[in-house]
């Protein structure tokens, strides 16, 4: 009951609100949708909590065993909390800029998170693959029509790389189904197919690409600075607060368990890439000028820290990424809020350009700066506990590099305080110049999407073990794959 | 049985209809009743309601596959004559002819669907190839439409003759016609008598349905043709050809898979290759689309590679999915009068609907999920990774998939992103009403696959 009203709320709305004429309803609308459809998701987690409400599954395709069914499980659940929170305070943040032929894009925006919801519940593959690309073609069209004046050709780019992706996961989960004794696409089929290590390989990378593109994971990364500086901000912060984690989702759910073998061989080989990618996009963050720029290779940068956290394939490691993938997904989205908010009312997003912020709008100085020590993991922000957990799990992994890759995860998180720490030096401290000089504070209605951020961080911070409690065992099964495998020898 | 006899009639009768009716508009709606009632007496042949009783002495055999494809066709062929046939007037002054040749076509696939002995494999072929290189040529004053025309003629011609040999020397191997008594050869050797008759039987089939390295007709053919008649040749008649060759395959030569699966393999990948590759390059979106009719033909090969039941359903799936998609862009593309993709600019803001449908049909051709386009790819995947062997094919295919997004989202990019001013088009409602039909279609066996393939086991 409740994983389909996720699916089919903000599907329905979404359809619906092509229809709409007058902009003003059609905001009011989608925001309501977006309200509903938070407020299914809390049920989901708080009264509704007994299995017969949590999940569904009927009869789709019965000539190719594919069913759709669907199910709200302790790995997906703080996803799509983070996806049904997300889209209020997109809309609210949002509710100034206005967009030519808005009832197209909130519509396109809805049926987005439509894909997204079902991406976290679907368990059938095929049902999967379908909600994965059913997220991405909303995303395809929102760029490409309201975005920056390089739309066409980045959002291209970005469209053609996910979907090549997609493509060879779709091969590769043909090829599970193939093996599957049942000939079935449910997930339980999957979790008891037996492949040959040199199988494992190959569905491992088929698979793994699709997820790696999506993260982004360097060296596959080069479309996701672009696109996040073309696209319109409030797709950019759904596409970097939600849609990235599919891509980490999709690997808790459908490739460690399924490919166990290959996951842990290439595990070191991923985590060093990720890694890398890490202080690479660091690196590039300090040097940006661009503040849409910046926070897209911070994107990046945390990311890779949780790829590298997933690969440590332990309880903390897991734990702290299922925690971190829900924060950070809120602290980025704080961050945007903040760049589309300074982007409206200078017209510019050249830091160089900025300056002396603080003095003239000091309650969006305050919310900034309490975002962006989020950003950077402080103690008592959301983002501390679950980046505890993870290097917590990737120093105690059972790689032999384990002292180098925490030494590069600690570098990444010593230059993510640097180059936010700086951002906001640059932006909001120092004197004002004449574009800076009329600035204005932030309205209400911002304010209430950054007030509600900041109570979420501090909420996280202090008490996180409200959403521990929640994930606690739902990576018992994914651990006890990888621990059996600890005491046998692979064959060759 | 019902459908065959009654095609051929329907030809006739509107070869005359020019003589007796004097408006083009009664005779477009004669040919629309027609081409309706031959659909409903298929069906009614589906559900066991036979009315002409011939003993075609086991030459030919209307099973399920075969009836179910001829209502595919007759489907895709009414949604077209609704669609187009007002913009067969435009093309010359033999309007009614032009019908009377649909018709005649619709009654070689009636014959392609259901052979049973190669010579009615032949006879099929034949009957729907003169038509169309009639169709071809109507355009009489327009010199690529000659040349099309000509082309068509003398290479179709010289593939016929290949068909032929392949014939009778498959006859002097076995001393048959019968598909089934060809598929019961159970020598441990093959003759070279009968594999040289297999491979110009496979030459001649893959010329006919535009399959690499025999495609080199195809480009300079339809887009030589008038658009109207390209429309049609691209979609159902290859559909028919492609269903005649996996009848041919799947019943006579079998038992010799081995022999000649890594031999369609590779004309899989050459077709996959150059249809995609070269429709990237194109700049008018009637080229590209025929270019795309061969890389979709790459697609529809897997099924012949593959040859289980997945590639059976597939490949039914593939025809409607495929022949829907293409009639309706033709349809829109039939209305403009700029074929470039710098025609399509600006055309959202200028015909909404006519867009967006035309942007579910590209979608369904590139294989997005939620079309049918994506299933039929993935049945097509499905039945080639069902044999178990030669993943690379698989993946290639899709890495193929992938590079004909370049070109079908071009059109999309135009129509939506870039500004414009297209000539104003005109339409009627019916027009419309179709098209949304037609689209409505394609999203609903996107998701219910079964509506069409629960036909295949009534």
């Amino acid at each position: 009951m409740v994983p389909v009203l996720l699916i089919l709320i903000p599907l329905l709305a979404g359809l619906a609100t092509f229809f709409f004429k007058n902009e003003k309803a059609v905001r009011l609308w989608a925001l309501f949708s977006a309200i509903i459809t938070l407020v299914i998701s809390v049920l989901g987690l708080t009264l509704l909590k007994e299995e017969k409400y949590l999940q569904h599954s009927c009869e789709w395709i019965q000539t190719i065993g594919s069913r759709f069914s669907v199910k709200l499980d302790g790995m997906g659940q703080l996803l799509c909390l983070l996806n049904a929170v997300a889209y209020p305070l997109v809309i609210l943040a949002t509710w100034n800029s206005s967009y030519k032929k808005s009832n197209n894009f909130f519509a396109l925006m809805l049926l987005a998170q439509a894909g997204m919801m079902g991406v976290f519940l679907a368990t059938d593959a095929l049902l999967f693959y379908f909600f994965w690309e059913l997220a991405l073609i909303p995303m395809y069209f929102l760029c490409s029509q309201w975005g920056g004046e390089r739309r066409i050709a980045v959002t291209f780019k970005f469209f053609i790389y996910t979907f090549i992706g997609s493509l060879l996961m779709l091969v590769g989960l043909l090829y599970i189904y193939s093996k599957t004794p049942d000939h079935s696409f449910s997930i339980e089929s999957f979790y008891n197919v037996v492949l040959s290590n040199k199988e494992q390989t190959l569905v491992f990378w088929l698979i793994f690409v699709a997820f790696a593109i999506k993260m982004p994971i360097f060296p596959l990364h080069t479309w996701q600075p672009d696109t996040y500086e073309q696209a319109p901000t409030a797709t950019t912060m759904i596409l970097s607060g939600v849609m990235v984690k599919m891509g980490i989702f999709g690997m808790l759910r459908w490739l460690f368990p399924v490919v166990t073998t290959a996951s842990y061989q290439w595990g070191d080989f991923i985590t060093s890439a990720a890694l890398i990618g890490v202080i690479y996009a660091s690196l590039i963050a300090i040097q940006q000028n661009d503040l849409k720029r910046l926070v897209a290779y911070s994107s990046i940068a945390h990311i890779g820290l949780m790829c590298a956290a997933a690969f440590a394939q332990n309880e903390s490691g897991l734990q702290g990424l299922i925690l971190q993938m829900f924060n950070h997904g809120v602290n980025i989205i704080g961050l945007w809020i903040v760049v589309e908010l300074i982007e409206r009312q200078f017209g510019t997003r050249k830091i160089s350009e900025l300056g002396g912020l603080a003095q003239k709008a000091p309650a969006l100085a305050i919310l900034l700066v309490i975002v962006a020590l989020a950003n950077i993991a402080l103690p008592l922000t959301n983002a501390f506990p679950g980046e505890f957990l993870m290097f917590n799990g990737i120093f105690s992994s059972s790689t032999k590099y384990y002292l180098w890759f925490t030494l590069m995860a600690g570098m990444g998180i010593i230059l993510g305080a640097v180059y936010t720490l700086n951002m906001i030096r640059r932006v909001f401290y120092g004197n004002t110049n004449e574009l800076t000089a009329a600035a204005e504070d932030i309205k209400w209605n911002e304010k209430l999407a950054l007030g509600i951020i900041v109570l979420i961080i501090f909420w996280n911070g202090v008490y996180p073990q409200c959403m521990l409690n929640e994930i606690s065992g739902v990576t018992e099964p994914i651990l006890k794959k990888f621990e059996i495998l600890r005491y046998t020898t692979i064959p060759k | 049985m019902n459908a065959l006899l009654l095609s051929a009639i329907l030809g006739v009768v509107m070869m005359f209809s020019g003589i007796l009716l004097k408006s083009k508009a009664a005779v477009r709606n004669l040919a629309i009743a027609g081409i309706s009632i031959l659909l409903l007496v298929n069906i009614l042949e589906m559900s066991g309601t036979v009315f002409f009783r011939i003993d075609t002495k086991g030459m030919m055999a209307f099973d399920n596959f075969a009836l179910l494809f001829n209502s595919i066709a007759f489907i895709s062929t009414l949604l077209y004559l609704l669609l187009s046939a007002r913009d067969m007037e435009k093309v010359g002054v033999n309007y009614a002819e032009y019908f009377a040749l649909i018709f005649f076509i619709l009654c070689g696939i009636t014959l392609t669907s259901s052979f049973r002995s190669l010579l009615i494999l032949f006879l099929g072929i034949e009957i729907i190839s003169i038509p169309l290189y009639i169709l071809t040529g109507s355009d009489k004053r327009n010199l690529k439409s000659n040349e099309a025309s000509l082309k068509y003629f003398l290479l179709g011609s010289f593939s016929t003759g290949l068909m032929l040999m392949g014939i009778a020397l498959i006859y002097g191997a076995i001393g048959s016609f019968d598909t089934s008594v060809i598929g019961a050869f159970t020598g441990t050797t093959p003759s070279a008598l009968l594999i040289a008759g297999i491979l110009l039987l496979l030459f001649s089939m893959a010329f006919k349905a535009s399959v690499a390295p025999f495609h080199f007709w195809t480009p300079d053919v339809y887009d030589g043709a008038p658009t109207v008649f390209t429309s049609f040749m691209a979609t159902i008649v290859k559909a028919a050809v492609f269903i005649a060759f996996i009848r041919l395959f799947d019943e006579s030569f079998g038992f010799q898979q081995k022999q000649w699966q890594l031999f369609i393999a590779i004309l899989t990948v050459a077709t996959l290759f150059i249809g995609n590759i070269t429709a990237v390059f194109q700049q008018s979106v009637k080229r590209m689309l025929a270019y795309s009719s061969i890389a979709q033909a790459g697609f529809m090969m897997l099924s012949l590679y593959a040859m289980n039941t997945d590639a059976k359903e597939g490949l039914l799936l593939y025809t409607v999915a495929y022949s829907f998609a293409t009639i309706g862009i033709f349809a829109v593309l039939i209305k403009m009068k700029d074929y470039t993709f710098d025609g399509f600019n600006g055309f959202a803001k200028q015909q909404p609907l006519l867009a967006a449908t035309t942007t579910i049909f590209l979608l369904s051709l590139a294989g997005i999920p939620l079309t049918a386009g994506f299933l039929s790819k993935f049945y097509m995947l499905k039945a080639a990774m069902g044999t178990g062997k030669n993943l690379w094919l698989v993946i290639f295919a899709v890495l193929m998939a992938a590079v004909s997004v370049y070109y079908y989202f071009r059109v999309i990019q135009a129509m939506y992103f870039k500004e414009g001013n297209p000539q104003p088009i005109e339409t009627t409602p019916v027009f419309k009403w179709t098209l949304v039909v037609l689209a409505a279609a394609v999203i609903l066996l996107g998701i219910f696959p079964n509506l069409l393939l629960s036909w295949y086991y009534f």
